[in-house]
């Protein structure tokens, strides 16, 4: 498997899918 | 007034951070493989990323310093933000991914350049296995700022634990 850190895109989209995964985490176990 | 200027010096020093940071990643490293296939990588690798590194590197202290300045004395606590505490959750996340970028420039990127640059002595395959380790440090740098500057923000204008 490609590693996502090699292409600039990929880098953007697994930030975009850890903001959501930290977003969820912050509603649902912090509040 | 203490913490308005701390603030703006904050937000001034992320900047220069992130900024040279997206610099990195979005012109010098594809900029640079061009070059090298044509030659003309030398004024790059000897003019522009030694000084863009300086500022990187130090804007990130400041911006690091500033920021737990900024959560110690504006009544957040730099501790209930770190320990994710009550509504300082929202700006701890921020903080740690912060955090842990200043590690990886400090101590994945910044002693790997200097291998890539030259600055140290290292032979060839220490080199490229610098390179690999710097560019991957950057491009996670690269990703966390995306969550950290959303929640960095959102401590401020959509605070989901408020």
């Amino acid at each position: 498997m490609k590693n996502p850190l090699d292409s600039l895109w990929g880098t953007i989209i697994s930030g975009l899918v850890l903001l959501v995964i930290l977003y969820v985490f912050v509603v649902n176990f912090l509040r | 007034m203490e913490l308005l200027i701390d603030r703006w010096l904050h937000i001034w020093a992320g900047i220069a951070w992130i900024g040279l940071l997206y610099y990195f990643n979005a012109v010098q490293v594809p900029g640079l493989a061009a070059a090298k296939a044509d030659g003309t990588a030398a004024g790059i690798t000897r003019h522009i990323a030694p000084r863009a590194l300086l500022w990187f590197r130090w804007a990130a202290v400041v911006t690091w310093l500033t920021g737990a300045y900024y959560l110690e004395r504006s009544g957040i606590g730099f501790t209930n933000a770190f320990l994710l505490q009550g509504s300082a959750a929202t700006i701890g996340i921020g903080a740690w991914l912060g955090t842990i970028m200043l590690f990886n420039v400090w101590v994945l990127i910044w002693p790997n350049q200097k291998k890539v640059l030259g600055l140290v002595e290292a032979d060839d395959a220490a080199k490229a296995k610098a390179a690999r380790v710097a560019f991957l440090a950057s491009r996670t740098n690269t990703m966390l700022s995306i969550p950290m500057l959303f929640f960095m923000a959102a401590n401020t204008h959509f605070n989901p634990l408020v």
